[in-house]
């Protein structure tokens, strides 16, 4: 499904992605964990078209979007959760979903997506007349998440999810992940929270400054002693 | 009667003074830059309408729509050509571009209609309103630009609240990154934005040569800088707040020049600035900026 090859990333003169390879088949959880600084964002904001890279290519279903402006590729059907939710804080929550289904002309479609996501998050919809801004922490995760999946993607890219939420709430979200990734929908995720993310993903990467340096399943790098000792807290 | 006549008077040159904020408070709001050229912006629209009237006897409504389209035209270009290349770069560098942009505009005008004044039609009709027995003179213009107004600010906030464009403004107003990755094409929304505010600065050339019916190369540029003022006193990036502001800017405007003295009322007005940025820095309805972490 998803494709990265040989990708570097630069801010000026700092690499911050010296040449990565991964993949997400269909269907899968993949996690991208690692410390803070180790590339883990600009990863996800180049797979967005948010950063253009210095080389390499990321597939989408065998199509080279590197060169795709970060607009076009939701139409493609891969979307971004953002890192610290990035929720429209002076609009409601119905106005954020909307803004989620920007790109989709199918009305019915829409209104049945609508009624999918207020299901999976009953929360929102108790609130769809609130200004996203007066939300809870846990409550922009959702509205973040609920947002993306109005765009009907086939995958989802989600940056921290858990990120400043307490252990109830980040339990609750990780039970929504797998519930989205059952539904379909092939998620690739980026976490500090390394031990949540082992626990659901399929498969795993560990990328250290730039560079990818251990991979396998969840199961493995959950069981290995340098990532117990690097990530897991020994 | 004196006092009942400058509420009407103050009200009218505020509410061109609102018209032509709205366009700066938006393309700010939106694109987070000044765009110093916006009162240029007026000065074409005025000599667009002045020629097709003057020149090719043009009837007084298409002389309007010209006037708008090619304000529209150009507002849209200024953007593509001047401001799009930087956006990325510091704010300084487009502020200064934006200035380059305003002489630009008037000088092209010097040299192509040159620097004389010449005297703008009235396209909007003459007489006016008595009422108390005559005592109280009306012209029909001054409450035909308090209305036109009034009228553009419903349309434009209901735009702003309840359509998709508005709904892709607010989002690119508050966060162009997040906007873009729900498939909002950014600098088209920055466009349309560029488009309404020049429609609108052509809507208040009409208005402000028909009051002051004399026009020249730099005729935008004390208006353009007065809805500054206005955008800024209302708080920049806030509709409700370039409609405030304008309005009070017209009427301390109008106040201090009957009641107190013509040559000091521009002083006045950036006093009253200066002393409610003093008490409130982001304008009477700015919003207050909170950093997040």
């Amino acid at each position: 499904m998803l494709k990265v090859e040989n990708l570097h990333v630069s801010y000026g003169m700092i690499d911050a992605v010296k040449g990565i390879d991964f993949e997400v088949n269909d269907g899968e959880i993949v996690a991208l964990i690692g410390a803070n600084g180790a590339g883990k964002t600009t990863t996800m904001h180049t797979i967005s078209g948010l950063i253009k890279p210095k080389s390499g290519s990321v597939l989408f279903d065998g199509k080279d979007i590197s060169k795709i402006s970060a607009n076009r590729i939701v139409g493609l059907g891969l979307i971004q959760v953002p890192e610290g939710r990035r929720t429209f804080s002076a609009m409601t929550v119905e106005e954020n979903l909307k803004l989620g289904a920007y790109l989709r002309k199918d009305k019915p479609g829409i209104d049945s997506d609508f009624a999918k996501v207020y299901k999976l998050f009953p929360r929102l919809f108790e609130r769809k007349k609130q200004l996203a801004g007066t939300l809870s922490g846990g409550e922009q995760q959702m509205l973040a998440m609920a947002r993306a999946l109005m765009s009907k993607p086939k995958m989802l890219l989600l940056d921290e999810p858990s990120m400043g939420l307490s252990p109830l709430l980040v339990r609750e979200i990780f039970d929504i992940i797998k519930t989205i990734n059952e539904d379909g929908v092939s998620i690739l995720l980026v976490e500090q929270n390394a031990k949540m993310a082992l626990a659901i993903a399929d498969r795993a990467y560990v990328l250290e400054t730039g560079r990818i340096t251990m991979t396998g399943t969840g199961q493995e790098l959950s069981d290995s002693e340098e990532v117990k000792k690097a990530y897991l807290g020994g | 009667m004196i006092l009942l006549s400058s509420l009407i008077n103050g009200l009218s040159l505020g509410s061109i003074y609102a018209l032509i904020a709205l366009g700066y408070t938006m393309v700010y709001g939106i694109a987070k830059m000044l765009n110093f050229a916006h009162g240029d912006i007026i000065m074409v629209g005025a000599y667009v309408a002045f020629f097709a009237s003057f020149s090719f006897g043009l009837p007084a409504i298409v002389c309007i729509i010209l006037a708008i389209v090619a304000c529209v035209l150009l507002g849209v270009i200024i953007e593509g050509l001047a401001y799009k290349p930087l956006r990325q770069a510091p704010s300084l560098s487009v502020l200064i571009t934006a200035i380059g942009v305003s002489y630009l505009l008037q000088n092209s005008s010097q040299l192509l209609f040159g620097s004389a004044t010449k005297i703008f039609p009235s396209l909007l009709g003459n007489g006016s309103f008595k009422f108390f027995d005559g005592k109280l003179s009306v012209p029909y213009l001054t409450i035909l630009t308090i209305v036109v107004c009034v009228l553009i600010i419903i349309v434009l906030q209901w735009f702003i609240n309840h359509t998709e464009t508005g709904r892709c403004m607010r989002a690119c107003s508050e966060d162009k990154g997040a906007a873009q990755l729900m498939g909002i094409n950014v600098n088209r929304t920055i466009s349309a934005t560029f488009a309404i505010g020049s429609g609108l600065a052509a809507v208040a050339a009409i208005l402000l040569c028909s009051m002051y019916p004399s026009i020249s190369p730099t005729l935008g540029s004390m208006p353009g800088i007065k809805a500054f003022t206005a955008a800024v006193f209302g708080g920049i990036g806030s509709i409700p707040g370039a409609f405030l502001g304008g309005l009070l800017l017209g009427l301390i405007e109008t106040f201090s020049n009957v009641f107190i003295s013509a040559q000091l009322s521009d002083a006045i007005v950036f006093t009253v600035l200066i002393v409610v940025l003093l008490v409130k820095p982001t304008g009477i309805l700015g919003k207050k900026i909170s950093e997040k972490v």
